[in-house]
This record gives structure tokens, sequence and C-alpha cells, in this order.
């Protein structure tokens, strides 16, 4: 089972993952699950039906807009990362906050260092499974090595030029 | 020139307590050398053939004196005394200890300066046209927005691990001394009938394997939304820039693959989807061009009777006057460029000392102010007619004052084999032999302007596909060989050059360029240079010159 690290109202802590992560080849368990896309496409409106909570999990070649329609049905959407230098998940869940206001949890799964997780708070990320061993402590203090930044972003952090505009 | 504030120094401080921390992890083991790889290149750090190379960032090519004199103390401290200005106006030392660097990128955060994005497959040190803020030619000043792109573009939430490198440069004038069209994002200042200021947009330039001329997808963009255009442009290449295939990852690739059209339309769709959110606001826009607000200059006459006469006394003051002294777009100054280009020394090297010399000039005759340019020569931008010779007088005794701006000896050259783990064959030697073959100045003179380009491998750092003449290393079958190419140009007149014939051999080179030169100078008509007589001929005269020689 790996670590699960939620952020929540700027608060990091270790959580109890309620979802169980379904290969395609793999029977549904019962309770809270996370398919993939096409997994979703043919059998999500029954898993909704059954009245448990459902999440999706996409590579990071397919595009959040396969969702936007079922978006407000689902509870998470965990966005891969095959490799960390990889970074087309980011662009996900930008556009998931942004132009969707998905307010269910993003999720960062796969190649997931500390490296990465400044940019993944700042892209809208709120649920981490770090593959390095990062425990909570470790992921926010690499979160927020910054005390700045100059773009705009998700996470509720004023930019450079809104600070200076203060 | 921008000064950093509270928030830029804190930033820099915060990056560089980053990657002390990164060093440490990789020197206990805890990070292997796949993993710490990214994260080295983001901070400039690359391994080479002896050791590692640190590449030092000069945003838009802007030094002040301070700042090139600790590059000068670095480099004397932690490398061999000298270091190696590049074609997109940043600094290597090339002798660098892993260990020392987190030390070293303190030191730079200190006068303001960092290496953080120049290299890895991120947004790169943004450059812009030398001669910035001292140029009668320019629509208005293009740091102002380059200072926007530099800090927009460090630490990019979204744009921080694209499919490969992302150059972008800016100028402002119509004649480009940046290689804009070579950048994955070229912009062009200009002003609209109305007096509003705008970019022309040019995206997918690129040389290495696949060398491509950067095409136009939008004639004009309003300025202050400068920001949002690009992010849209870096959205449609993040998602749908290739990942598969490392030589086919650049913007480049996907613009060709789609077509202009049809890239520019995706890149419209986004922008308007994503609206204004990403721009700045005009008071940070006002912010940063309040700090690029002209100097305050004299009153003086055009024409300076000091310089007039230095001229006159002494002959070689006069040519170094008319080959390296530049107008100013204010009556009575100049801008002197000081050539990296001594014959028989390596391109684009300094000594530590010659970056002293340069600082205390700016110092002293140069408002503060030095830039970098993409050919790999300094410039003062702002230097008075009448001071004009005691600056050469200075320059020349340290070595910087050969007067070869844009002449044959004005070689462009990757590091090459000497120091680059990818390299094939050697690019400075090529360039010291030429420069000697054309060490008379007045032949120099007389062939004019003349821009060799030397890369030592296909990756093209040493920008061979646009030079007047272009030179590229291979290996053929362990022998360095080099293929030559004719009639490309980085300049606003952008293309790629046409390959001449086989590949010669090392000790050849020279003496084709020579042949090149001569069947030049025997074909030109009045005011032609040697691009516009070999844009004018066609390939033959030169290929049968050439191949002739070897029969």
């Amino acid at each position: 089972m790996p670590t699960l690290i939620s952020l929540k109202d700027g608060v990091y802590s270790l959580a109890e993952d309620p979802f169980t992560a379904v290969g395609d080849d793999e029977a549904v368990p019962p309770g809270d699950v996370i398919i993939s896309l096409t997994r979703f496409q043919s059998e999500g409106e029954g898993l909704l039906g059954e009245g448990r909570s459902v999440g999706v999990r996409l590579e990071s070649h397919e595009e959040v807009e396969a969702l936007t329609y079922d978006l407000p049905q689902i509870a998470v959407v965990a966005l891969a990362f095959p490799k960390f230098g990889d970074g087309r998940a980011y662009t996900g869940a930008r556009l998931l906050r942004e132009r969707f206001s998905f307010k269910g949890e993003v999720r960062a799964v796969g190649d997931v260092l500390r490296e990465q997780a400044g940019f993944m708070v700042r892209c809208g990320f709120d649920a981490f499974e770090p593959a390095d061993g990062s425990t909570v402590e470790v992921w926010e203090r690499a979160a927020h090595r910054f005390r700045h930044a100059y773009q705009r972003s998700d996470d509720g952090r004023p930019a450079a030029f809104a600070e200076r505009g203060e | 020139m921008y000064r950093y504030d509270a928030i830029d120094k804190d930033f820099l401080a915060d990056r560089s307590a980053e990657f002390r921390g990164q060093v440490v992890r990789r020197l206990a083991g805890e990070l292997n050398e796949e993993q710490f790889k990214p994260l080295r290149l983001r901070n400039g750090l690359y391994l080479q053939l002896h050791a590692y190379m640190l590449r030092i960032a000069i945003p838009y090519g802007a030094v002040n004196p301070t700042q090139l004199r600790k590059l000068a103390w670095i480099s004397r401290t932690y490398d061999k005394g000298y270091g190696h200005f590049t074609t997109r106006t940043n600094l290597q030392l090339h002798w660098i200890k892993l260990a020392d660097t987190p030390d070293i990128l303190d030191h730079l955060a200190s006068v303001d300066m960092h290496a953080l994005q120049t290299s890895g497959n991120c947004i790169r040190n943004v450059s812009a046209d030398p001669y910035a803020g001292a140029t009668a030619e320019e629509i208005d000043d293009p740091r102002v927005w380059a200072e926007a792109i530099r800090q927009w573009s460090s630490v990019h939430p979204e744009f921080s691990w694209l499919p490969r490198k992302f150059k972008i440069a800016v100028t402002a004038s119509p004649k480009d001394r940046t290689a804009a069209k070579t950048h994955d994002i070229g912009l062009h200042l200009k002003r609209a009938r109305d007096g509003s200021l705008g970019f022309e947009v040019m995206v997918g330039g690129g040389l290495g394997r696949m060398p491509y001329i950067a095409q136009t997808v939008r004639q004009f963009l309003p300025a202050t939304r400068l920001l949002s255009y690009l992010e849209a442009i870096l959205r449609v290449y993040n998602r749908h820039g290739r990942r598969d295939n490392i030589h086919k990852a650049r913007i480049k690739v996907l613009v060709a693959a789609l077509g202009r059209d049809e890239f520019a339309s995706q890149v419209e769709a986004e922008w308007e989807k994503s609206g204004t959110a990403s721009d700045l606001p005009d008071t940070e826009l006002a912010r940063i061009r309040g700090a690029f607000a002209p100097k305050t200059f004299e009153t003086l006459p055009a024409v300076s009777e000091v310089l007039e006469g230095a001229r006159a006394k002494t002959p070689a003051f006069a040519r170094f006057a008319r080959n390296n002294l530049k107008p100013h777009k204010i009556a009575g100054y100049g801008i002197v460029e000081v050539s990296l280009k001594a014959i028989g020394a390596t391109p684009g090297d300094a000594t530590a000392e010659q970056m002293e010399v340069v600082a205390d000039l700016a110092e002293r005759y140069g408002q503060d102010d030095i830039r970098v340019t993409h050919e790999q020569n300094l410039v003062l931008p702002h230097v008075k007619l009448d001071d004009v010779p005691a600056v050469w007088a200075a320059l020349d005794a340290a070595g910087l004052a050969t007067p070869n701006m844009n002449l044959v000896s004005d070689i462009i050259a990757c590091p090459g084999l000497d120091y680059c783990a990818l390299a094939n064959a050697r690019a400075i030697s090529v360039a010291q032999n030429i420069a000697e073959k054309f060490a008379d100045p007045d032949l120099a003179e007389k062939v004019g302007e003349l821009k060799i380009k030397i890369s030592g491998c296909i990756n093209a750092c040493g920008h061979h596909h646009v030079g007047h003449i272009g030179i590229l290393g291979v290996d053929k079958k362990g022998e360095e060989f080099y293929q030559l190419t004719l009639g490309g140009s980085g300049a606003e007149d952008a293309a790629v050059g046409t390959a001449l014939g086989p590949a010669l051999p090392y000790n050849r080179v020279a003496d084709a360029v020579d042949t090149l030169v001569e069947t030049y100078l025997r074909e030109r008509h009045d005011g032609e240079r040697f691009l516009d007589t070999f844009r004018r001929t066609g390939v033959a005269p030169f290929k049968e010159a050439v191949y002739a020689d070897a029969d």
C-alpha cells in the first residue's frame, strides 16, 4: 500500500486511502475504487450506481477533457507520472482546477518524487503517492522550499507581482 | 538595469539552498546519478569529458561590473581562471567540482546571479538584443519584456518538465542581433499604427540535427498579453510535443508536423480559453519598465574631436573604430564591441583579468553596463565618443580590441572535442586556423561581413546551419572530417545553409575557407556581402573552386 499524503486547507497529513487502485484485468472489489479511463467509460456508470465513490486514473497521454462531462460524479482524478520528467500531468491538474472547476481530489501517482512537490501543489494537486519514501514532513518542506513564486497558481499563494502590489 | 528586490533575492537564496540539499543527498548516495541528473541540469551543471561544467545564466546578456568581477573571482577561485561566453549569452566554467557548486551558487546569488534553468528540459535563460537601450533602431526596450519572461519562466509550475529544452529571444530592432528565428520562440517587438506595442511571434526555430527557421504564428500580439500567449504556446507543446524520441521532441518538430496554420489555430484556441489571468498587471509592467528607464546622457556634439583626432593619428585605433564602434541613439555616444575573438584564441573565452578590465571600463566610462552577445563577444553599450580612445587603449592592452566584429575571424565555435563529451571533432582549433589565415586585418576588412560558425557535432551548438559559412565536425572512421555549408543566416534574413560537397579532412578546412573567400572576392558585385554573392550565384562557383583544388 503506497503512502498517501493529503493536503487539505493548507495542512499536510498522512491519509488512510479509502480507494483501491484496480487494474484493467482485475475484478472490481467492493468499496471505493480508482479505475482506468477505458474502464470508467464502459463500467463507470454502473459502479457509480452502486453508491460507491469512483476515481479515474489518467495516463500522461490521456487528456482531462475526456472526463469533463463526468467530473461532477468523480471523487478522484489520479494523474500518472510514468517518469518524473514527464510533465503533462501538470497541465492536466491545472485544467481540472481552473477550466473545469473540479473540486474533488487530484492525486499524483507513479514516479512521484519530492523534487516535484512544489510544482504539483502549485498546479492544484492535493494528494500525493510519493515513490521515494518521503514522509509528510519531508514532502511539506520540499513543497514549500520557495518563499515566493513568480506565477499565479492554484494553491492560493499570491504571485510575486501580487505581493509587490500590496 | 533591473535591480533584484527582496522577493527576487529570497527566490535565489531558496533555490541555492534547495540545490545544496540535493548535492548533499547525491554525495551521500541518497540520489543516484539518473535521479540527480535532471536536478543538476536545471542548475546549469553538466558532466563533461574532464569535469563538471557550470553554465551560469546571464539573463538577456546584461551584467554589471560587480557581477562581472564576481564571475572573474569565481572563475579564478573554483576554475582555471577563465570562462567561456556562449551563444545564448551565458558563461560556462569547464573545470568545476560538484562539491563546490552549492558555494558557487551562493556567491552568485550574493550578486543577484544564478545558474537557474541554463540546461534541462525547461524554459532556458531568455536572450535579448545586446544593443537594447542604446540603439536608435529599436522600437522600445526589449529588456522590459525579457525581464518579465525571466521571472515568469523561473520555476514555472506547469512548464518546468517539458519534452525538451525551450529557448526564447526578444528583439525590438529590424536588424536582429539575437538570432530570434533560430529559437523555439522569437519575439520581435513592433508598434502598431495606433502606436501600441506588440510582438510578432515566431515559433519553431531551432538548429540541432534538424534545422528549422521559426515561422510567424501571430503578426501582432498586444504586448500586455505576452505571458498568457506564451502559456498557450507552452501548453500546446507540453501536451502534444513528442516525448518518445529525444531527437524529435523540440517544438519545431510539432510545428512542422501540424503545419504552421494548424499549430497557430490550436494556440489561439487555447489562448482564448485561458483568458488574461496569466498576464502581468500594468503596475508590475510599469515597475519593470521603470528599471529600464533611459540613462542620463550628457548633451554632446555628434562628432567628437578627441575621437577624430585619435583616428587621424593612430591607424590601429581608426581600424578599431571602423569595425567595433557602433552608432548610439544619443549624439556623442557610441556602442563599443569588445572582441573575444583575438586571433589564435578560443572564441568566446575571457580570462578573469579580462573580465576585470571590462568591469573597470564599464564603471569608469560605460554607465556600469555590460552586455554579452550571442556571437560571443562583449559590449559596452554607452560610451562617450570622447572616451573611446581611452577605452580602446585599455582593451588593446588586455587583448580585447581585435578589430574584427562581423569579419571573417569573428567566428562562433562550440567547445568541441576539447571539452565536450558529445563532440565528434574539434571546433576551437579549426576556428583558430581560419582566424590565423585571415590575421591580416586589411584582408579581413576587404572581405567584409562574413559569419563563420563551427559545430563539433550535429547538435549544432556552434550554429553552423546559419553560418554564412557553416562548418560541422563529423567522425569518419575515427578521423575528424568537416562538412561545409554556405548561405545560412541567423539574422533577420534567416536561412539554413546549403551543403557545399563531400566533407573535408581537418587539415584542409582553413584552405577551403580561403578558397571560398577568393571565389567571393572574384565574383562579388559592388556592395555585396559574401552572403549576398552566394545567394545570387548559388553554390556552383564555390563548389567548383573548392573541389577543383582537391583534384
